[in-house]
């Protein structure tokens, strides 16, 4: 493909689908082992409370109040989650069940009892977002990444989820110690004067971000997938934290990318004439690259229940 | 500073707050309705090794946690070398039970003994020479040297047991406190392990050590705290380790026999 027709159809959603897949497989490697996957679930579903109250407050379908609705909620459900975890001393699991179905359910009820049940809210746009739709119109070719006025045309998506993939991934690089140590022995953690409940509150916080903004561009199934399978293929490569945060961004970029030239590509080489979503594409890419791991990887083994002696 | 009164089963004499390692006033703490321990005293000799023993459920694990700030108590207060917590931090290492922590993490053995230094690491410093030797060093102290490549979830129990001493090691205290660690654990990890808390002893260090197993302390211990929920008892073995204290604290749980066996030996 020439640089006229790559720069300006497939640059842009290409870079896109892979911040989202980074951001969101960063902090997944810390949630997938303290057991709390799910958030990525559970923050698809409180961001529709918040998108509702956000136009309910505005009046208008726009994207900065939505977003700011979405993650709203999303750090509302995050704070309600740690608070019933460590008040009720239950599962995380349970916890974020409790969570996420009566905020969506307060979504729907709001939704039905106010007139915003006539707006078109597409869930296939929420599933799948629109990767295919954010591109470059602007650019002619290779040259227009130097071209100041074509720079200004990018779609804002790609401006917001790369801020968002900078924050994540600094937060980890700052917190790398205490969020390794925390999760593998918090009662240690906190005699060392690591404060983990507000480390925890963070992480989760962090992840919620992340979601918000990858959603925002890509959809709510690229975030519930690349918050596990990423990492979770990566902990069968390794048994070292460091080496599977690696993997984890070498998979997630794997997805993205293979998964986006397969939705555009896939079809015809199979003698179709459509495309299919690239989203949905990069998730199942996620998934059979987590299945390879899980056939193939060298550390699937569970190592053996530690025994006496 | 506030003298403290010593109840009438504790030795503590006239030590005050200042010469203790660790004290512990009025520390309640409650899971649920019923309290887990009820206002416990505790005032921990120094440069001694003392057993923390109690029938199943009497909160012995909780005492610790609530001496290191882990749970929160209802009420209470903790003074380590005489000052807050918070602010002693670094004189205290803390071995947690073996089955709190997921062995399936991945990290090596030799990670595990560095998360010891990470105080003296802080955020973002480098892992030097100087830190890999000293925790080798540690490593070796508990015979697991060898190991140090090894992912955790790749080691018996007592191998574990005997990492998560090298990690308090590492981290050069003066007052160790762990919880269970003979729980499930090889002979020859409980000898390395014993060896290691008389080595501390002898450095003049402290050892507080959360223990089930009653015909060993008169072995292993100079000081034990007796506790059901309350604290039952609390002193040099000889004194507090008798069949009525034993009684006391475990109620109909252990045969008369067994209570004679054990406080036999105890004198």
């Amino acid at each position: 493909m020439s640089g006229e027709e790559f720069v300006p159809l497939s640059l842009t959603p290409l870079l896109i689908g892979t911040f989202a897949a980074i951001a969101c497989a960063l902090p997944g490697n810390f949630l997938v082992l303290r057991k709390q996957a799910l958030i990525g679930d559970a923050i698809s579903h409180v961001v529709l409370p918040g998108i509702v109250v956000a136009f309910l407050v505005t009046g208008a379908i726009s994207t900065w109040p939505m977003m700011l609705g979405a993650a709203g909620a999303a750090v509302v459900a995050v704070v309600l989650i740690e608070t019933i975890r460590r008040l009720g001393q239950i599962e995380p699991g349970a916890a974020m069940g409790v969570v996420f179905t009566t905020m969506f359910a307060g979504g729907v009820l709001l939704l039905e009892q106010t007139d915003t049940s006539s707006v078109h809210l597409d869930v296939e746009h929420a599933l799948y977002g629109s990767l295919e739709s954010l591109i470059w119109l602007d650019a002619t070719g290779w040259s227009s990444l130097l071209d100041p006025v074509a720079l200004a045309g990018l779609p804002p998506e790609l401006a917001r989820i790369a801020l968002t993939l900078v924050g994540v991934s600094l937060f980890v690089w700052l917190f790398w110690r205490p969020l390794k140590i925390s999760t593998f022995d918090e009662g240690f953690a906190r005699t060392i004067g690591i404060r983990t409940g507000a480390l925890g509150m963070a992480l989760v916080i962090s992840a919620a971000i992340a979601a918000v903004a990858a959603f925002d561009a890509v959809g709510s199934i690229i975030v519930i997938a690349m918050f596990i399978c990423p990492p979770a293929a990566a902990r069968m490569m390794t048994d070292r934290l460091e080496t599977q945060i690696a993997w984890s961004v070498v998979f997630a970029i794997l997805s993205a990318v293979s998964g986006y030239i397969l939705a555009g590509y896939g079809p015809l080489w199979l003698g179709g004439s459509d495309s299919v979503s690239a989203a949905g594409m990069i998730a199942t890419m996620s998934g059979l690259i987590l299945a390879f791991a899980a056939v193939f990887g060298p550390c699937r083994m569970r190592a053996a229940a530690p025994g006496p002696g | 500073m506030l003298e403290l009164a010593a109840g009438k089963s504790s030795s503590s004499g006239d030590l005050t707050v200042h010469d203790s390692p660790l004290v512990i006033r009025g520390m309640t703490v409650s899971y649920g309705q019923k309290p887990a321990i009820f206002s416990v005293d505790m005032t921990v000799q120094p440069g001694a090794m003392t057993a923390i023993i109690g029938p199943n459920g009497a909160g012995k694990s909780t005492l610790l946690k609530a001496a290191l700030g882990i749970v929160k108590p209802l009420s209470g207060q903790v003074l380590v070398f005489g000052k807050a917590l918070d602010r002693q931090r670094a004189r205290i290492a803390y071995v947690p039970q073996r089955a709190s922590v997921d062995w399936d993490f991945p990290t090596r053995v030799i990670d595990v003994v560095l998360m010891g230094l990470s105080r003296e690491l802080g955020l973002l410093g480098r892992v030097r020479m100087r830190h890999m030797a000293h925790a080798m060093e540690c490593l070796h102290r508990v015979g697991m040297h060898e190991f140090a490549d090894r992912q955790i979830g790749q080691l018996s129990g007592g191998q574990q047991q005997r990492v998560f001493l090298a990690r308090a090691l590492a981290q050069d205290a003066d007052l160790y406190l762990l919880d269970e660690p003979f729980a499930g654990v090889d002979a020859a990890t409980e000898k390395a392990i014993i060896s290691v808390l008389k080595s501390l002893k002898e450095a003049g260090k402290t050892v507080v050590v959360v223990h089930h197993d009653l015909a060993t302390v008169t072995d292993y211990f100079d000081h034990v705290f007796l506790i059901n929920t309350r604290k039952v008892a609390e002193g040099p073995v000889e004194q507090a380790f008798t069949a009525e204290t034993l009684q006391a604290a475990y109620g109909g749980r252990l045969a008369t026999a067994q209570i004679d066996q054990i406080s036999g030996t105890a004198g």
